[in-house]
């Protein structure tokens, strides 16, 4: 019986990466290195999308990587169930993709927001919240410029009635989010993003805490060994 | 080839606290009696006379604005 595999992806400007792969290695799977430029998975069972400033947010945060070719191959994964997490600007790129609805924007009081946040889990059924329960806490990292989660209001509701909102900040979204939502699924629960920062959350010893470690375990029990 | 402009504004509904700020920045330069500010995008393309209409709203709704958050004009110059 061979690791589960999950694949993490480099893009110009990501700086999450190294901590992903940890944490993907801390919860018993092996990380595999992507590149933005390769159009390959490497025959991974999920893929992490990680943090960062990928190509320097022009345009807009995300814009330009949810056109790599590595992109593509993820998009096209996803259609066939492959587990797939964005996290921050990785989050604004499976927007930009089209893999999970709504936009990130600039936070509403303008600054750069870093600080520990308590998400409350909204769903823990799809394929990076089963190791959570419903109403769970974690404290987390949240360190983002573009982190106020906006969609149209029929899609609020939709998302509000399928239960598709993962997480949402306890105490009130620091960066202005509509619902007060830190993380959203698409309708297959196989794609999750969120902002705040679990793989910062996976070490005592530099966390807050280890509660970002079930997400990185959850896609675990969903991969065929 | 022809010119074309493409201009990218957030939506209405969308809080724009870039042009909040620019606003809040003109009080300080002496400047009353401006209401309202709203930042966008505009963008110029040198493109080829093969390039239809329909080619350039795609290009500009799925990549030089993103429709959940902005709108967008075409313009022939």
């Amino acid at each position: 019986m061979s690791a589960t595999r999950v694949g993490v992806i480099t893009f110009p400007g990501t700086l999450d990466d190294v901590d992903a792969a940890r944490a993907v290695r801390v919860a018993g799977a092996e990380a595999v290195p992507l590149w933005h430029g390769d159009a390959d998975l490497r025959g991974v069972d999920a893929v992490v999308v990680p943090g960062g400033f990928s190509y320097g947010d022009y345009l807009r945060a995300g814009a330009i990587a949810s056109l790599a070719p590595i992109m593509r191959e993820v998009v096209d994964g996803a259609a066939r169930g492959l587990p797939v997490l964005g996290i921050c600007n990785g989050f604004q790129i499976l927007c930009e993709a089209g893999l999970l609805p709504g936009a990130l924007v600039a936070n509403a009081g303008l600054t750069f927001l870093c600080r520990e946040v308590v998400l409350t889990v909204g769903n823990a059924e799809t394929a990076w919240t089963c190791d959570y329960a419903t109403g769970d806490e974690l404290l987390i990292p949240l360190k983002s410029q573009e982190g106020r989660y906006v969609a149209a209001p029929d899609t609020l509701s939709a998302l509000e009635d399928s239960g598709r909102i993962v997480f949402r900040y306890r105490d009130g979204a620091p960066n202005g989010a509509s619902n007060g939502i830190a993380g959203v699924t698409n309708e297959a629960g196989n794609v999750v993003g969120l902002m705040p920062h679990p793989e910062h959350a996976t070490d005592a010893l530099t966390g807050p805490s280890t509660d970002g470690l079930a997400l990185f375990r959850s896609v675990l029990a969903g991969v065929p060994a | 080839m022809a010119r074309v402009v493409v201009d990218v504004m957030p939506k209405p509904e969308i809080l724009d606290v870039q042009g909040q700020a620019v606003n809040r920045a003109l009080g300080r330069i002496g400047v009353s009696g401006v209401s309202d500010v709203r930042q966008g995008k505009h963008f110029e393309l040198e493109v080829s006379d093969g390039v239809d209409d329909e080619t350039l709203h795609r290009l500009a709704g799925s990549l030089l604005a993103n429709p959940v958050i902005e709108d967008w004009t075409v313009t022939r110059l």
